[in-house]
């Protein structure tokens, strides 16, 4: 309380959960304002600031999303801030070797986010169906709710594979990296300051900061790569 | 700023649920009377508005409060509600309101009418006819209501995630935080907070068991 009163300003920021801990210590270390954060999907936290629900910034795991406040106007200062890829994981200790999407044909089981309406899901489908495999393996997708259950999925060696972003691939000791995707789709991070909010130069500075050098270093420790 | 304590989370779930619960208590007892009662035209309408939050889809609960409170919404302007601790409160009223009318409307039912007009003969009036008669014969029922009405609350997610937000030390709850646990794979702080989750269900719901168990004192 007494440190909100002290600092210059109070910023919401809408964030998607994926971001929690990354954004969590780049908020500690950054000085100026206080950062009040409000995690979850990316499309539950548009749909709240299309119904008016207060923030000042929106940090988006889906473009997307940003671009259902962009065409309503609700949004200014638009950038993309971080981007990420998708990679193969295996359960730790699987012996099988993946090095190619050719090579996923002859996998039981792989698990992905749902693929139609998960951002995850979707990149993950675009990039098999790039890559020429999706109807081969379409009969052995194992769709979950979300890219941590997909992972989830792999750790408890119910699936042989499956395909997550680099930062889940990295934030789980159960699970190895197969290979990663270099010529997935493009998956980026947009963040905007809201068009409705209070405290519009406060929250640019802060998206600003964002891109800062010693905020980027704490996004790459997380596994996060930069557009 | 993320990590809360699992100590704070417990305390806010508990200190909204109770807070919930009192405003449950007073309004469910009139509705619940209103409905075991009187005849009233609109009287079903009500009826099935309170018990609607039991059916719908708890997120499909929290869009509507948060259409209802959000800034194009009629009650915009006059407290804020949406993102704060009120939000949290109110997806905990609305949802645990039907468990306790259901409850509490049946005990009252089963009163004998009869005790209250005897009352009446001897010069009570209404109010004392309730508090005196009606009041403790449907204790039983009204205790029960109340307990899971508490329990509801404290274990509601769907509509406070759409209308109160995830803000850690603001608006995160013990349900909240576990979810959140777990989206992030933080399993052993979301396996932590999950048993004292179930620590308090069970003594919540085992209280409910004595309470309605117990043979009627009279």
């Amino acid at each position: 309380m007494i440190a909100t009163i002290l600092l210059a300003a109070t910023i919401r920021v809408s964030a998607a959960a994926s971001l929690t801990d990354a954004l969590g210590e780049i908020a500690r270390r950054y000085g100026k304002d206080a950062i009040v954060f409000n995690f979850g999907a990316s499309s539950l936290l548009a749909r709240q600031i299309i119904e008016g629900a207060p923030a000042d910034a929106f940090v988006s795991a889906d473009e997307q999303q940003m671009n259902r406040l962009q065409q309503r106007g609700l949004i200014m200062a638009r950038r993309n801030i971080l981007s990420n890829t998708l990679v193969v994981v295996v359960p730790a200790d699987s012996r099988i070797a993946i090095g190619s999407p050719n090579e996923l044909i002859a996998v039981r089981k792989i698990a992905i986010a749902q693929p139609d309406t998960v951002p995850a899901g979707v990149y993950a489908r675009e990039y098999l169906q790039h890559a020429g495999v999706w109807d081969r393996v379409a009969s052995r997708i194992v769709p979950t709710e979300n890219v941590r259950a997909a992972l989830a999925a792999v750790e408890s060696g119910n699936v042989d594979a499956g395909i997550v972003y680099l930062t889940d691939g990295l934030s789980s000791r159960r699970v190895k990296i197969a290979y990663r995707v270099t010529n997935g789709p493009k998956i980026t991070y947009p963040a905007a300051v809201i068009a409705g909010s209070r405290e519009k130069a406060a929250a640019l500075r802060f998206l600003d900061y964002l891109q800062s050098d010693p905020a980027r270093q704490i996004f790459r420790r997380y596994g996060f790569l930069l557009p | 700023m993320t990590e809360t304590s699992d100590t704070a989370i417990v305390l806010f779930t508990l200190q909204s649920a109770l807070i919930s619960t009192a405003i449950v208590i007073p309004i469910g007892l009139a509705i619940s009377w209103a409905l075991a009662r009187l005849r009233w035209p609109g009287k079903s309408l009500v009826e099935t508005s309170v018990a609607l939050p039991l059916v719908m889809p708890p997120v499909a609960t929290g869009l509507l409060l948060l259409k209802f409170f959000g800034r194009h919404g009629p009650l915009h302007g006059l407290v804020e509600v949406v993102f704060t601790w009120r939000a949290v409160v109110i997806a905990m009223v609305v949802m645990s309101m039907p468990l306790f009318v259901r409850s509490a409307r049946v005990a009252l039912e089963e009163v004998n009418v009869r005790y209250e007009h005897v009352a009446r003969t001897l010069g009570a009036s209404e109010a004392r006819v309730f508090f005196a008669i009606t009041l403790p014969l449907a204790l039983r029922g009204i205790v029960a209501g109340t307990v899971l009405a508490l329990a509801r609350a404290i274990g509601e997610f769907g509509a406070t995630i759409v209308v109160a937000g995830n803000i850690p030390g603001r608006t995160t709850t013990l349900s909240l935080a576990i979810f959140d646990r777990i989206e992030l794979g933080k399993d052993s702080d979301a396996y932590r907070l999950l048993v004292i989750s179930v620590i308090i269900a069970f003594v919540a719901l085992w209280i409910n068991e004595a309470v309605v168990r117990r043979r009627p004192a009279h």
